[in-house]
């Protein structure tokens, strides 16, 4: 069993795709927890695909490098984000009508500017599934540095992301800057994004953002609660990913994904049984 | 303030004290008036709010009192005329509590009764601040006064209707409120979670805590306000409940439907309290 674990590890590539799947599990499933409260699934799907076209620029300017691509996606996801919102607000159609029309753009466009490449297949799938054990140190950096600062601005804003998600009219009469905050929220969802784009990928983001927060949802009722357990969700499901990942050979960031999944299914089972027998007994106690 | 602020009215930021001049009255509302795309919803209304009352505002449904307590919570901007909180504009008040009709927060939320009440603190605690002790023992002052201390740890879709009504006026003494605008709090609580609520908006009236309170039951609007008012758009009537609830304000009020609740248990409630009235 020690063998077994110790094995991967013995590969640096093995132990910086874990320090990076950790990092990245942890900050989604805390920063996800607004996203589940919030009703904001659709919209964290459509912000991880439209970032695909910073991608393929910074790509294409950068011959490769990952420095552009992550600057490039950065700026990518931030415009995309605050642009979906000036698209609502002046086209006058509903929100989730301009996230879908931006988000398959862009995402359009991502895939058109990657064919240009030649070898475009293998990079395009590393953009959109994620790419974890290439991660190198300079990309581990900018993952802790950003994960750092986005668990600092939840940490800071605790008090008033938590009015501004429960109670907007509460907000709004303790006059609480509420388009400032979210308008922060939402920047740092395009982070996270940007950050987990090596882990997961485009395509397989949201579960990040969604699934440990989801499962968490089921066993708690505290927020400062679900953001815990929702972090060492994606914290276990990142490493037992990746082991799956090395001694089943699959693709890294669906083996995490799946083992989130997995994990949400047997919480939502058990919670489900665990219901119906307080049921039953409730009734015979009757 | 009332008696619940000031454990930290020293201590909070300079940026969180509200405008209060001296002398000017809680509410001023003159010739208010607001339309939505073409539609009037409230025309030339006027009136004024002592300190420490009890208001009710009855009118049919569209009569304009939710749009009225937007507009004194400082949400909706009038369309003319003013409203002034302590002789300034409400939308710079933080004192101001607001109640709107119906669910208008998620139950399921994963937040505690204690944390909803604390959440009324939030601008007094200040930005890159965590709750205090101060602040803790004003959440639970304020949790006593309004009988919900032993539930303070519940998750809130644990309470009643009732309790999640003064659970919420909880939050309001959490925030100091002055001036507390409910909209219909009242729809679909049972007769023992009504005489709480008012049991609990008794100790308000120490706390100088001053209430407006949007309903549909005349008699409860009778019977357990200072006053009231009738309002259709309109300022149909303001004052004692003898004085207002008259023949003729209800159906200038409520035009042909005062008709047909005559014949209904609505009316014979009126007839109580109107020729109760009279007869004094």
């Amino acid at each position: 069993m020690i063998d077994w674990l110790w094995t991967p590890l013995q590969y640096a590539f093995m132990v910086r795709g874990m320090l990076a799947a950790v990092i990245v599990g942890m900050v989604c499933a805390v920063l996800g927890t607004y996203v589940v409260l919030r009703g904001m699934a659709f919209f964290g799907d459509a912000l991880a695909h439209a970032v695909l076209p910073g991608v393929a620029v910074g790509y294409l300017l950068g011959g490769g490098a990952r420095g552009p691509v992550f600057w490039w996606a950065m700026a990518t996801a931030l415009l995309s984000a605050f642009g979906i919102g000036a698209v609502s607000r002046a086209a006058r159609i509903k929100e989730d009508t301009s996230i879908g029309i931006i988000f398959a753009g862009m995402f359009a466009l991502g895939v058109a500017l990657i064919s240009m490449v030649r070898n475009y297949t293998a990079d395009l799938t590393h953009f959109l599934f994620g790419d974890v054990l290439g991660v190198r140190d300079t990309d581990l950096l900018l993952t802790a540095v950003f994960g750092a600062l986005i668990m600092l601005f939840i940490l800071t804003f605790y008090k008033e992301f938590l009015v501004i998600s429960f109670d907007p009219t509460l907000a709004a009469t303790l006059r609480l800057p509420i388009r400032w905050l979210d308008y922060l929220l939402i920047a740092l969802i395009a982070m996270s994004i940007v950050v987990s784009l090596q882990t997961v990928g485009v395509t397989l983001m949201v579960a990040m953002l969604i699934t440990p927060a989801a499962a968490a949802s089921l066993l708690t009722r505290r927020l400062s609660r679900m953001m815990l357990i929702a972090a060492l969700i994606a914290i276990f499901s990142g490493i037992s990913g990746l082991y799956l990942s090395y001694y089943l050979n699959l693709a890294s960031g669906s083996a995490i994904v799946l083992t989130c999944t997995s994990v949400f299914a047997l919480i939502w089972g058990i919670t489900a049984l665990a219901r119906r027998y307080s049921r039953a007994r409730a009734a015979e106690n009757m | 303030m009332n008696s619940v602020a000031q454990p930290t009215a020293n201590t909070i930021t300079p940026r969180s004290h509200p405008v209060h001049i001296p002398g000017e009255p809680i509410l001023r509302v003159e010739h208010l008036s607001l339309a939505y795309e073409g539609v009037v919803a409230l025309q030339n209304v006027t009136f004024q709010l002592i300190t420490g009352e009890r208001m009710a505002v009855i009118g049919p449904n569209g009569a304009g009192k939710s749009t009225l307590f937007k507009i004194i919570a400082g949400l909706l901007k009038p369309g003319s005329g003013t409203v002034s909180v302590f002789g300034a504009e409400p939308s710079g008040h933080i004192c101001i509590s607001y109640l709107p009709q119906h669910n208008h927060v998620d139950w399921n939320f994963p937040v505690t009764v204690g944390e909803v009440v604390m959440m009324g603190r939030t601008r007094k605690i200040g930005f890159f601040r965590w709750p205090s002790a101060g602040d803790r023992e004003i959440v639970s002052r304020a949790l006593r006064t309004v009988g919900l201390h032993a539930h303070a740890h519940r998750q809130i879709s644990q309470l009643s209707g009732g309790q999640q009504q003064r659970m919420f006026i909880a939050r309001a003494l959490a925030q100091e409120a002055d001036l507390m605008l409910m909209d219909e709090p009242v729809t679909g609580l049972d007769t023992p979670s009504q005489e709480e609520l008012f049991t609990v908006l008794d100790t308000l009236r120490e706390e100088k805590v001053t209430v407006m309170f949007a309903l549909h039951d005349l008699k409860l609007a009778a019977t357990c306000f200072d006053r009231v008012m009738l309002l259709n758009r309109r300022l149909v009537g303001i004052g004692k409940p003898a004085d207002v609830f008259t023949r003729e304000h209800l159906s200038k009020a409520y035009g042909d439907r005062a008709q047909v609740l005559e014949n209904g248990h609505g009316l014979s409630m009126v007839d109580d309290t109107c020729c109760g009235g009279r007869e004094e």
